[in-house]
This record gives structure tokens, C-alpha cells and sequence, in this order.
């Protein structure tokens, strides 16, 4: 239920995104990742799910090295929303939600009991249980980032990593899939790292990791990292911050 | 309709198109006759039309269309590209340059299908060792590589084609258009059938998966390389299974998928047996319209599926839309 790395190093090519990253998610903790546009938060959550080489380091996840994972046993401990998917997907949001079980799978002809109650639940979770055997290839922009949300529930990992969870969804199913996030953390004890744009979501979080594109970061709690002086030296423009805690609010000067 | 009910459709369509193989040709058979000759084997003639003439060429048309569709649908998955078919990487370019290439040296049938096996490996071997790097596959280099090679192939067979003297020219032909009659022995193609069938429909939870993209199933758990290796050889196979029975044969192995796919058949645990039952039936009728529309004349298949195929995929897709 913790993610962790030293010295890891994330680069593209021969340009390093951020150098020498100490991090540790601990259980029931909800990161925020923040940074500018191909700074490489991407990167960085692909590289702390497998799915991408750290240039040096490596990432543990429940104290083992990823490397020692089996890849179906990683997909039951650790589970990551990519940001971009761009195949036709031919069957309907149900079979869809349903791919989140394939790692726990026991049968080799598709899913169990067990399974189908997990996709339910998860698809509920999302409101999206009326739509349920609609085509995916018709949902909506929004209806499609709550359909690739559910799927990341039932699957059901430890470890959560979110690209960007919130982007297409209206501003109602936005603060449901943080308070869902919150949920999942803080009551089930899992782990979640989130990219995210909207800084009043990211005062949400426990904590923060800003990432400044040039291999150097800052991580630390939500509070002392969330100033005005820290994120405009982040995104290179002003914003402004009002109240602490539980009622922040970050608008950006325009 | 429930998946299981549209199955058992289809198994009952594809034992229906064996027994329509039978029936029809140059010499017509009842159906009271075809039964007749269970039991009475005096009936000389019709016995060996049917039994000996029909039956083994009725089974090689349906296990060439099944093997095209399976793999159709296992390459648009690998490939994912709807138009994508089991031609597409040159496996069926080669085979059909090495026949013709024996042909226009004089080989006989032996040789020739000696030649096209030594043709279609070494088009998967040219492909794979191109396309596959350090444990990895890119996908795009896979696809471009194989149209690649088929036009360099289509190029041969043209300058074969000119070159080849007129007598020849008949034979190269019906090897080009897909023609099934020296289709006899399938024991193989059956074979290769089922191995693959069974095995994919076995994997056929990875394959959903892998249709979302090499990195989202990898995040699922998906053994992805290890999957694309086996799509690849296992999809080779079965078309070279295919083209040395029966050439190549048109549209089949594009189709199928899709048509399934447009009536609502979309997780591969249904879509691969339903497309090897559609694809089968379809071969073996249009083989059977093929030697019976102007018998004793026997046209090649290949010319048929693409005629029947074209207006049926038409008429569903504009359906759908």
C-alpha cells in the first residue's frame, strides 16, 4: 500500500525531467503531482507504474522492487489511469469496465461472479449505471473519463495513479471523483499519486510533487508547497491564493 | 439475441453450407439421394461425386475461409487497423510468388506447393526479423514492412506474369484469384484450425484488452510482447494453412471481422469462433455457387467471395450508419 523510490531518475532521451526523485506514498495518502505542460508527470507516472524505464533508480511498490512483479501481479497492486486512449473500443461500457478485472481473472473464460459484482459496484461508483450497456463508442467525452475511472476501481489496486482524472468531467462528477479518491484513501487505506491542473483540487490533497521540467522538484505537505510565490515560480504566471485549508481557493491573475 | 444462441445459429448455418456442397455441382444430388448413399453404396457414381469429389473439396473450402477469418481477426487486434487482413503482411505475396515461380519452371503440384510454403515463411521471416526489435514490437513498423513487402511481391508476380508463357498463364491465375480445386487434403488446415482457434479463445481476455492499445493492456497485466508474438506466428500459420489449400482468396478474412462485429459481436471469446464458423460457411457456398453457376466450368472462389462480400459488407455498413 506504499510507493516508493530513491534516487530515481526520469529522462526522455538524453534530457533529464526530474534527477535524483525521493518519494514515498505512504497508505492512505492522495498526492497531488503538479508541473507545467512536458515537464514529466506522464513520464514519471508511467515510470513509477512499469510501464516506462527509469533512466537510474528503480520504484517499489509495497516495499519490493517493481522488477520482481510478475505483470499480472502488478496489475493487482497497482493500478494507473493513462491520460490519452485512442482506440476504438468495439463492445459496450460494461465489457469495458470489466477489462479492470483481467488481472484478477481466475478463470481463463472471462470473468467470474466476483468480478462482475466488482464492475457493478464500480460503475455505480461513477453513476454510470444507466448507460451500462450502451456502446462505448457512443458515450460522450466525459461519459467515456468515467468509464476508463470505473474500470481503474474494479480493478481494485493499493496503489492508485491518475493522469489527469478530471479532465472532461463536468464540474459535478469532478468533485465526486475527488471525494471518491478521498475515500478510497483515507477509509480504504490505498494509495493515490494524481495529476492534476485545477489547484483548488490539489489543496485537496495530503501532499504535493511539483515537477519543474529541468530534472529539479519539491515535494512536501499541501499546505507549505500551495503559495503564491511557489506556483508562480512553477508556471511562470500569477495566482492568487485565498483561505487555508479546507476552504482554499487558487485563481490564476488573468 | 444472446451470444450463445447466435453461436449455435452459425454452427447450424456452417453445417448447412457443408450439406449444400454436397448437394449442388455439375452432377445435382436430392438431398433423399445424399442420404441414400449412407446406406447404399451401389449408387456408384453419385457416391464418389459426393463422398470423393465433394466432401474433401466442401471441407477444404471451410476450414481455408475459417482460418482466413481467424486470422483477420487476430491481425486487426495486433494491428489495430480495421483493414487489416491476413494478406496484409505478406504472407500470401510470397506464397504465391514461390508457386508461380515453380510453375513457370515447370513444377509440378508437389513442387509448387513446396515453393509457395518456402515462399510464405520467407515473408514471415523477412517481416518479423525487420519489425521486431529488442523484445518488442512496433506496431506501425510491422504494418508498413508487410504492405512494403507485398508490393515488392506483387511487383514479381507481374514480371513472372509477363515472362510466363501463355500455357502457364491460366494456372498462375487461379493461384492469384484463390481457386480451390485441388483443395483434396485438409487434415492440416483442420488442424491448424483448431490449435489456433482453441488457443486464442483461451487468450481471448488479453486480446480485449490489447484492442485498447500495447501500453493500456500492459497496465492491465496484459503479457503484451509474448501476446503479439503469438498473434503474429499463430496468424501466419493459419493463413499459410489457408493459401496452400486455396490461394488467395479474396475479401474473407477482412470481412468476416467486421460483419460480426457490425450485428454487436465484439468480445473476442464469441467474435473468434463466430468469425470461423461465418468465414467457413462463406468459403464453402461460395465455392459450391463457383463450380455450379457455369458447370461443368469451374470458376475460381476467389472471384465469388469478393462478389458476395462486397455488397453484403456495403449493405451493413450503410445499416450502421
Amino acid at each position: 500500500m506504499t510507493l516508493s523510490c530513491e534516487h530515481l531518475t526520469v529522462a526522455v532521451g538524453t534530457r533529464a525531467l526530474c534527477r535524483d526523485l525521493k518519494l514515498t506514498v505512504a497508505t492512505g495518502e492522495l498526492w497531488a503531482v503538479l508541473g507545467c505542460n512536458g515537464s514529466g508527470k506522464t513520464t514519471l507516472l508511467h515510470t513509477l507504474a512499469g510501464l516506462a524505464m527509469p533512466a537510474a533508480g528503480e520504484v517499489d511498490v509495497d516495499g519490493r522492487p517493481l522488477a520482481e512483479y510478475g505483470r499480472r501481479e502488478l496489475g493487482r497492486a497497482l493500478g494507473i489511469l493513462l491520460q490519452r486512449e485512442d482506440h476504438e473500443y468495439w463492445g459496450t461500457l460494461s465489457d469495458y469496465v470489466k477489462l479492470g478485472r483481467y488481472p484478477h481473472a481466475r478463470s481463463m473464460f472471462g470473468p467470474g461472479a466476483a468480478d462482475e459484482e466488482a464492475a457493478c459496484r464500480a460503475i455505480a461508483a461513477f453513476d454510470l449505471t444507466a448507460l451500462a450497456a450502451r456502446p462505448y463508442a457512443t458515450l460522450s467525452g466525459g461519459e467515456r473519463q468515467r468509464a476508463r475511472l470505473a474500470q481503474l476501481w474494479a480493478q481494485d489496486c493499493s496503489t492508485l495513479l491518475l493522469d489527469e482524472p478530471l479532465q472532461h468531467l463536468d464540474l459535478r462528477h469532478q468533485l465526486q471523483t475527488l471525494q471518491l479518491l478521498r475515500q478510497v484513501t483515507r477509509d480504504d487505506g490505498k494509495c493515490a499519486a494524481v495529476v492534476l491542473h485545477d489547484l483548488t483540487f490539489a489543496s485537496r490533497c495530503d501532499r504535493v510533487l511539483m515537477l519543474y521540467g529541468d530534472g529539479r522538484y519539491a515535494s512536501g505537505r499541501t499546505a507549505e508547497l500551495l503559495q503564491s510565490h511557489v506556483l508562480q515560480a512553477l508556471y511562470g504566471c500569477r495566482v492568487h491564493a485565498y483561505g487555508t485549508g479546507a476552504d482554499a481557493h487558487f485563481i490564476p491573475v488573468i | 439475441m444472446s451470444h450463445r444462441a447466435l453461436l449455435a445459429i452459425l454452427i447450424l448455418i456452417a453445417i448447412s453450407s457443408i450439406l449444400v456442397a454436397l448437394m449442388f455441382g455439375s452432377l445435382p444430388v436430392s438431398l433423399s439421394a445424399l442420404l441414400r448413399t449412407l446406406v447404399d453404396s451401389s449408387l456408384g457414381v453419385v457416391d464418389d461425386v459426393v463422398w470423393k469429389l465433394r466432401l474433401p473439396r466442401a471441407l477444404a473450402a471451410f476450414a481455408c475461409g475459417g482460418l482466413l477469418a481467424v486470422s483477420g481477426v487476430l491481425l486487426q487486434v495486433l494491428l489495430r487497423n480495421p483493414l487489416a487482413d491476413p494478406y496484409i503482411l505478406g504472407v500470401s505475396g510470397g506464397a504465391a510468388l514461390g508457386a508461380i515461380g515453380a510453375l513457370l519452371f515447370g513444377g509440378g503440384l508437389a513442387i509448387t506447393n513446396l515453393a509457395a510454403l518456402g515462399g510464405a515463411l520467407a515473408a514471415i521471416a523477412i517481416v518479423f526479423a525487420l519489425s521486431f526489435r529488442s523484445g518488442d514490437w512496433n506496431v506501425h513498423r510491422l504494418l508498413l514492412t508487410g504492405v512494403v513487402l507485398s508490393a515488392g511481391f506483387g511487383a514479381l508476380i507481374s514480371l513472372v506474369l509477363t515472362v510466363a508463357p501463355q500455357a502457364q498463364l491460366k494456372s498462375m491465375l487461379y493461384w492469384l484469384m484463390g481457386d480451390l480445386s485441388h483443395a483434396h487434403e485438409s487434415a492440416t488446415a483442420w488442424l491448424v484450425l483448431a490449435v489456433v482457434l482453441t488457443l486464442f479463445m483461451l487468450l481471448a481476455t488479453g486480446l480485449n484488452a490489447l484492442a485498447l492499445g500495447a501500453i493500456k493492456a500492459r497496465a492491465l497485466g496484459v503479457p503484451v510482447g509474448s501476446l503479439q508474438a503469438a498473434i503474429y506466428f499463430c496468424a501466419a500459420a493459419a493463413t499459410v494453412a489457408a493459401v496452400m489449400l486455396g490461394g488467395s482468396i479474396a475479401f474473407v478474412g477482412m470481412m468476416v471481422p467486421h460483419a460480426m462485429r457490425l450485428v454487436g459481436v465484439t468480445d473476442h471469446r464469441w467474435l473468434l469462433p463466430a468469425s470461423a464458423m461465418v468465414g467457413g460457411s462463406f468459403v464453402t457456398l461460395a465455392d459450391t455457387f463457383a463450380r455450379t453457376i457455369w458447370a461443368p466450368q469451374q470458376l475460381p472462389v476467389g472471384v465469388f467471395t469478393a462478389l458476395i462480400g462486397v455488397p453484403v459488407l456495403l449493405l451493413l455498413l450503410s445499416r450502421k450508419a
